[in-house]
Order: structure tokens, then C-alpha cells, then sequence
């Protein structure tokens, strides 16, 4: 039970099933796609972004509790962050739920986002974790295509 | 049959106990099923994805490439002619098994998919033509959709597509409206992979053949758990998967009725479909080898020919009934449940439990049962016009096989609560 709670922490399941900026975003000037094939997930992400800066950000979709709790706790990262920290959040962020935090040890804090690590013991649902992130990066990319996590 | 007396005994005894014992002693027949996985007894589920084998297949697979491999159909040595023996002893043993004509109907091919993939080309190349109609229904797996989509698209064809009511059941009325002389083939599961329904698959086929349309039945579903007589059936395609069956990967059947396979072109050109090769000219081989290009998968059939003759031991219709009877107890336990809805609640069904829970991804369902040992599918198998159709992104599924006990299902009764529980 104890590696189940480290996944599922009350952290996860409060941002499941209150998710923040859970929302379409109006005035959006960037948006994307995300899907991931395995289970269904979809996900869009609403930007606002001025120069290099998210004003505001947003998202709506379907998801398990890992995906959904990630763009949510995301979102309330992101909001008034460069792109280049957000990119920098997104690559320790994904260092460390794939058990890869060793590799650059630097880099940003990721504070509330550490509730994340206990994915790195469940291989499966590191797509579910980063599926937010991916789709983030699309958005800001400006693409208009569907991000998959396949 | 001794052993089917011990799977479903007459009610001398104390019934339940004694069925306990049986289905605890096939289970010895099974290496996979004592092992523990995350420190938990493995409780496996996932039977519709794929079976675990019996010991006789996996000592079949290592006594073929110890002592017994070689190349089929070519040598003049004594290894290849045993070799050649076992595997069309093993194409008799299917052919018996789902009662065909002839061994000329029955090709080796890598599973359902392919056997699928192979009428397409073959057979829907060779007679469809622009605007003419291929039916399929709702709860096809994609592997009995997307080569129907990819013919039609070169065809210029149509795709018709049978709907299913809210039981998750074919629509008989429905589909004798999408019959017409445009209709080439009709193409429909025996039992659904992801709802457990199965089909009334002899009217289908009966109403079909009214306008000379033959059938290609997807039996990879129902071959391992029920009863399979294709010409009893009167079908004129019937594929299905050596995995599921029990068997090794990579093998699978594909049936035809000689009069079609005879008229059909080769799906693919190579060794053993040949009779004789020139530059100018090529004759194909006779059936069943004119379908069988390339050195197949001997050992993949020996080993399937093994477990057919171990199931052969109980009869199909006795591992059906405690199938079914595994059913009626599950069905109730797991509904029962507060928060579950069952997607798939047909009259007639093999032993597969979709579920969804109220709040809870499927995902997070299957990850907090495989901490617990539980082997689950979820996802949306495959069949995602299913889901669609239920308003679901994925279900949890749960499928049985002979193996299975009711102390796994009260294990998974109560994996579901601790998932409740994680989730409250």
C-alpha cells in the first residue's frame, strides 16, 4: 500500500477531483492537443501568452487521476512563467518521474510538483504524468497538431 | 472425458468443495499461475488479452526445438519428415477440433488478425468493386475494421456497420436492412473481446447467405470458450488465434470452405506456395500451401495442436459451463459494487466483466490491482467504437478463463474496494 500512496497522494486526488483551471480559456492565443493512445486520455491546454510570458493558462479533457492532477498542478505552476522556465521546469519534472533526477540534479525546484516521484515506480504511467507537459510544449511551439504520447 | 467428470461432478458430494479441488488441480497444469507477482498470489484476468499455457505446450515448444526441429515439406531426411508429420497432425487436430470438411480448409497463419488480413486481400481484392458494400458491426475489434476500412478505401467500397443496442447486442433487424445486392461479405465476431457478448452468429450467417453473401466469422474470442462447429455453423471464413486458445503466440487459423479457397488468388508469394517456378510462369501450390508462403511457424502449430488435446480432456462444453457458472458469480459481486456500471450486460455471454467506476480512470482501477496481484485489462481493447458507444474513454476488464477460481473473483471484489478506498 505504501508505494500506491506515494502514487495517489492526497496531493493528486484533491487536484483530481477539484482540478484547477479547469476551464476553456477565453482570449486563448495558443492551444493544443494531447492524447494518449493507451488509455484514452485527452487533454487541450489554453494559453495566453504575451512575449515570452504565460499570462494565463488552462486546460480541459479526460483523464485518469495522474494526468489530470498533473495539468491541473501544472497550470497553477505556470501561470506568469516564461517559456524558457517553463521548459526548464518540464525537463526536471521529467527527470524525475522517470527516476532520472541524478542525471542534472540542478535546474528549478519543483516543490509542489515533487508529489510526481512516486510515478517513477510505475513505468506505465510516466506518459500519464508528462502527457500535460507535452502538450504545454505544443501549444507554446504554437503547432496545431495533436501531441501523442505513442 | 475422466476429467471433465472431475471439473463439473455429479452432485454426490459436497458440490462446491470438490469443483474447488478440480479447478486447484488444473491450475498445477499451469507453471505461470503459483508464482507470486509484487509479493501477492497472482490473481490472472486478463484471458481475453491472452491465456496462460498448460505445461504440455510449453514441454511440446521445448521438445520440438530439443529434439525434433526442422524444416517442413522439403527435406528427405528423417528430421524434416517427423517434423512435416507433426505439423500437419497438428492441422488435423484443428481441423477436428472446429469440425471443418478437410485439412484443405484449415491454414496456419499468425493469429486472427492475419487470418483477417488474408481474406481481405485474397478474397475482398479479387470481388469488390467500386460502390459495392462490406458489412462489419459495432463491437469489432479493430483487427476486424481496419482491413475492411483499408479495402474499401482501394476499392472505393462501403462500409456498413451493423449497430449494437445498450446491452451491448447485435441488432438483428438492423442488420437484415443493411443486406442488398451491393453487399459482397459480411465480416462479424463470434463473441466480443470487449463486452463478452455473444453474437447469434448462425442467423447471421443464414441471413446472409439468403443473398449469396458469405461470412467471415472473428472466433477469436468464442474458439477458447465455446464449442466451435463451422460447418454446423455454415460459415465460410472462421479465424481465430492460437494465444488465446491456450496456445503459443504466433500461430493462428485461419478456415475457409474449399470452394472459395480454391478460387481465391495467394495472399503472399514465396516457398511452399509453389507447385513449380519459372521465369514466365508460376503454379501455385494446392490447399492448403498455396496460403502458407514461407517456412511457417512449425513449432507455434505443434504447440496449438498440444493444447487443443489438452482441452479436447474436459470438452469444451464442460470448461464453457464453469465458465459460465464463474460468470454468474462475478456478475452479481462485482455490480453490486457501489459506484461500478457494467458496460456489456448481454443475454448471452462468455466469461468477460467490463466495468467502469464512478470517479476512477480505468488506469488508476488496473494500477492500484496490479499492486495487489490482480491482472486486469484496461483500456479500451482494442475496440474503441465500443467505447464510443457507451460514452466511456475505457473500461476495466476482467476475463475469466477455466483456471480461474471464485476466490480470484472475491480478490478482485475486494482489489476494487481498496480502490475505492484509495479514491474516497
Amino acid at each position: 500500500m505504501s508505494d500506491l500512496r506515494e502514487l495517489y497522494q492526497e496531493v493528486i486526488l484533491d487536484h483530481h477531483k477539484n482540478p484547477r483551471n479547469f476551464r476553456i480559456l477565453e482570449g486563448a492565443n495558443r492551444t493544443a492537443e494531447g492524447y494518449n493512445p493507451l488509455c484514452g486520455d485527452r487533454i487541450t491546454i489554453y494559453l495566453q501568452l504575451q512575449g515570452d510570458v504565460i499570462t494565463d493558462i488552462s486546460f480541459q479533457g479526460v483523464g485518469c487521476a495522474i494526468s489530470k492532477a498533473s495539468a491541473s498542478m501544472m497550470t497553477t505552476r505556470l501561470k506568469g512563467k516564461t517559456r524558457a522556465e517553463a521548459e526548464a521546469l518540464f525537463g526536471k519534472f521529467h527527470r524525475v518521474v522517470t527516476g532520472q533526477r541524478d542525471l542534472a540534479p540542478d535546474g528549478p525546484e519543483l516543490g509542489k510538483l515533487e508529489v510526481f516521484a512516486g510515478v517513477s515506480e510505475f513505468p506505465v504511467r510516466v506518459k500519464c504524468a508528462s502527457l500535460a507537459w507535452h502538450t504545454l510544449r505544443a501549444a507554446l511551439d504554437g503547432g496545431s497538431q495533436t501531441v501523442s504520447t505513442e | 472425458m475422466s476429467a471433465a467428470v472431475e471439473i463439473l461432478p455429479p452432485d454426490t458430494r459436497d458440490e462446491s468443495s470438490r469443483r474447488a479441488l478440480a479447478v486447484h488441480r488444473v491450475r498445477e497444469d499451469f507453471p505461470i499461475l503459483s508464482q507470486k507477482v509484487r509479493g501477492k498470489p497472482l490473481v490472472y484476468l486478463d484471458n481475453a488479452a491472452t491465456s496462460q499455457k498448460p505445461q504440455a505446450v510449453i514441454e511440446a515448444l521445448q521438445r520440438y526445438y530439443a529434439v525434433e526441429n526442422s524444416n517442413v515439406h522439403r527435406g528427405i531426411h528423417l528430421l524434416s519428415e517427423q517434423a512435416t508429420q507433426a505439423y500437419e497432425a497438428a492441422r488435423a487436430r484443428v481441423q477436428r477440433f472446429v469440425n471443418a470438411a478437410s485439412t484443405r480448409e484449415i491454414i496456419f497463419t499468425r493469429g486472427t488478425t492475419e487470418s483477417i488480413n488474408l481474406v481481405a486481400a485474397s478474397y475482398g481484392r479479387r470481388h469488390l468493386q467500386p460502390g459495392d458494400e462490406v458489412i462489419i458491426s459495432w463491437m469489432e475489434h479493430h483487427s476486424n475494421i481496419v482491413p475492411w476500412q483499408m479495402l474499401c478505401e482501394e476499392k472505393g467500397a462501403i462500409l456498413r456497420v451493423v449497430p449494437i443496442n445498450d446491452d451491448g447486442e447485435f441488432l438483428l433487424q438492423e442488420y437484415e436492412k443493411l443486406l442488398n445486392p451491393r453487399t459482397r461479405l459480411v465480416s462479424v465476431t463470434h463473441v466480443s473481446n470487449a463486452l463478452g457478448t455473444i453474437n447469434p452468429i448462425g442467423e447471421i450467417i443464414a441471413m446472409a447467405h439468403r443473398w449469396d453473401v458469405p461470412v467471415l466469422v472473428d472466433g477469436a474470442q468464442a474458439a477458447p470458450h465455446l464449442p466451435v462447429d463451422v460447418q454446423a455453423l455454415d460459415c465460410d471464413f472462421y479465424a481465430f488465434s492460437g494465444h488465446k486458445l491456450y496456445g503459443p503466440t504466433g500461430i493462428g487459423v485461419l478456415y475457409g470452405k474449399a470452394r472459395l479457397l480454391d478460387a481465391m488468388p495467394p495472399y503472399q508469394g514465396g516457398g511452399d506456395m509453389i507447385r513449380s517456378v519459372t521465369f514466365e510462369k508460376t503454379i501455385y501450390n494446392a490447399l492448403p500451401y498455396k496460403f502458407e508462403a514461407g517456412t511457417p511457424n512449425v513449432a507455434g502449430a505443434i504447440g496449438l495442436g498440444v493444447a487443443i488435446e489438452y482441452l479436447e480432456q474436459f470438452g469444451l462444453e464442460n470448461l464453457a459451463a464453469y465458465e459460465h457458472e464463474l460468470l454468474s458469480y462475478a456478475t452479481p459481486a462485482i455490480s453490486r459494487i457501489p459506484g461500478v456500471r457494467l458496460i456489456g450486460t448481454a443475454r448471452e455471454k462468455t466469461s468477460v466483466l467490463s466495468f467502469v467506476l464512478d470517479g476512477v480512470h480505468p488506469h488508476d482501477v488496473g494500477t492500484i490491482l496490479d499492486r495487489e496481484g490482480i491482472a486486469i485489462r484496461t483500456g479500451h481493447h482494442c475496440a474503441q467504437p465500443v467505447m464510443d458507444r457507451f460514452g466511456v474513454p475505457a473500461t476495466a476488464r476482467a476475463s475469466f478463463a477455466f483456471y480461474n477460481t471464485r476466490e480470484e473473483v472475491d480478490a478482485l471484489v475486494a482489489g476494487i474496494h481498496k480502490v475505492i478506498e484509495v479514491f474516497s
